[in-house]
């Protein structure tokens, strides 16, 4: 044997992460060139889940578009289904009244709180704490309860309908989101006990995938992500939609950019999100649930079933479909993974010309390869549960 | 008119083709020889501060010709604005457009999705490959107009 043969060997290694492992959140394949456990490179490869939602939508009426808007961030239906309804709503010029608007907060919050839920017993699971997967799914299913109540079903809502919702709130339903919204804020104090000021958890997190805000800024990081390295923004707030600006909260910011203060940021934002719920509870008004345009929205039953214009409105309505005006709209709404912006043209015909759906997970995605180099394999781990893709979201 | 729309006819006074307005949103079409400019401008310029872009969207536009464009969505965290740019690609068979990831490193992944969906190229781009489509689809973008719906 030569000396060349027993020298030790210096080659990189390539490694397949996914897209059938648990800890990728979904389909999500990493390419990975490492040196021992250094990444030298990581490239994801993403598109596993790709069902060509916007192309999807260019063949339906608008209405129809919005069942495939549940299916981008499945954790978060309530806030897909927002950003696009408002989309829409901003292209033909409506406004939902009050009561609309925020029973839409309310369940938008809900669905913030329950998506940072899974987002934090994942994560923490990831990285090997184990109770706070419990402890989280314990509300999370709270929450599902809540909105079985309303939309009958636990992900994919469809409640909130252009110009509208589906129908009011049901009976009960006041009394039982109050219990949540009440004993939610204790309920953080647990999550806390496990995790803040753990050892491994602090190891694990501390100064692992930092960004700065000017890198945050300069990757298109919005949400949580953003504000984690100290990016003072947040769209309820700065561009407010749906009487967002009839509510007091706070942005929670972090300093480092750092997993960790992600993580602080994220739970922050949960007790934001339910003093939110609590103030749209207190102040909840009472009035219609639908803007009075026959053009958008569906007759009552009693009119489609006992006059012959309510057929027909009601028989225009679902085999034509609402006809926005020419035109191109850009929304952008703060859903729990950062900003969700819905981009509609219109060329006037009952279907959407194109439909661009600008979904925050694969933003937030995009920066791997830059976070992971010289980083080691596990704190990759780290760093997809911190930036808490859906690859739903990711793939569309 | 909006103040970002006048500044940038004051400082590209020919790079601008068209202004449009609906709903309260500005999309400013501007040539595409200028366009790595005009964003580098508006990134820069403490009175715009565009710092953050939202979206690249590719679209095809058919029938209509010029068929393919796309479309900036900027944000100024500062100014708390957004402000939109629109360049069409002057080649219906060969979609071309000069890449703005000098500018904002976001655009990486957003100009790999316009190609790989709508098919136009971006030249300067660092590694433009195609990102939700397997490579084997060569020479198919799904979100094209002749693209059908379904058969495929």
């Amino acid at each position: 044997m030569n000396s060349a043969e027993l020298a030790p060997k210096t080659e990189t290694m390539l490694l397949n992460l996914g897209p059938q492992h648990p800890s990728t959140h979904g389909v999500l394949r990493v390419w990975l060139e490492l040196d021992g456990e250094v990444i030298v490179n990581a490239d994801p490869d993403i598109g596993y889940l790709h069902r060509g939602i916007e192309k999807m939508c260019e063949n339906r009426t608008y209405h129809q578009c919005l069942p495939l808007t549940d299916r981008l961030d499945y954790l978060a239906g309530t806030a897909n289904n927002f950003g696009f309804v408002l989309a829409v709503e901003k292209l033909l010029g409506v406004e939902v009244p009050k009561r609309a608007q925020y029973i839409r907060v309310l369940l938008a919050e809900l669905t913030r709180i329950s998506s940072h839920l899974f987002w934090l017993g994942t994560h923490g699971h990831d990285l090997g704490a184990m109770t706070p997967l419990f402890f989280a799914f314990r509300e999370r299913e709270e929450l599902m309860d809540l909105f079985e109540m309303v939309w009958g079903g636990r992900l994919f809502p469809c409640y909130l309908r252009i110009g509208g919702l589906a129908a009011d709130l049901p009976e009960g339903f006041i009394e039982k989101a109050w219990d949540f919204v009440k004993k939610f804020p204790e309920r953080i104090k647990d999550y806390h006990n496990l995790l803040t000021k753990n050892r491994i958890w602090i190891a694990r997190t501390k100064d692992v995938g930092v960004m700065t805000k000017e890198q945050a800024l300069d990757w298109g990081w919005s949400g949580p992500m953003a504000r984690g390295s100290g990016v003072d923004w947040d769209i309820r707030r700065d561009t407010p939609y749906s009487s967002y600006e009839d509510f007091d909260f706070k942005i929670p910011l972090g300093s480092n950019g750092d997993t960790y203060d992600r993580y602080l940021v994220r739970m922050e934002e949960m007790v934001q999100s339910n003093l939110i719920c609590r103030q749209v509870l207190e102040k909840m008004p009472s009035g219609d649930i639908n803007v009075n345009d026959p053009t958008v929205i569906l007759p009552p039953k009693e009119k489609v079933y006992n006059t012959i214009e309510g057929l027909i409105n009601h028989f225009l309505l679902i085999e034509k479909g609402i006809t926005p005006p020419k035109g191109e709209v850009y929304h952008a709404i703060e859903a729990p993974k950062g900003e969700l912006g819905f981009f509609i043209i219109s060329d006037g015909s009952p279907h959407p010309f194109r439909v661009k759906v600008r979904g925050p997970s694969f933003i937030n995605l995009s920066p791997t390869k830059v976070l992971a180099k010289g980083r080691l394999l596990s704190d990759l781990i780290a760093l997809i549960g911190t930036m808490d893709i859906v690859l739903a979201d990711v793939d569309r | 008119m909006d103040t970002v729309t006048e500044k940038l006819q004051a400082q590209f006074p020919d790079a601008i083709v068209d202004v449009y307005e609906f709903r309260g949103d500005v999309t400013v079409t501007v040539k595409p020889a200028q366009l790595v400019a005009v964003c580098q401008f508006l990134r820069d310029d403490p009175e715009t501060s565009f710092k953050y872009l939202s979206s690249v969207s590719g679209v095809d536009y058919y029938p209509a010709s010029p068929r393919f464009a796309a479309v900036y969505h900027l944000y100024s965290h500062q100014f708390k604005k957004r402000f939109a740019l629109k360049a069409f690609c002057a080649s219906d068979d060969l979609p071309v457009l000069p890449s703005v990831v000098p500018v904002w490193s976001t655009a990486d992944w957003h100009e790999r999705e316009a190609y790989d969906l709508v098919g136009i190229k971006f030249s300067g781009h660092p590694d433009l490959r195609r990102i939700l489509t397997p490579p084997e689809c060569e020479g198919y973008h799904p979100l094209r107009k002749d693209y059908p719906q379904e058969g495929y």
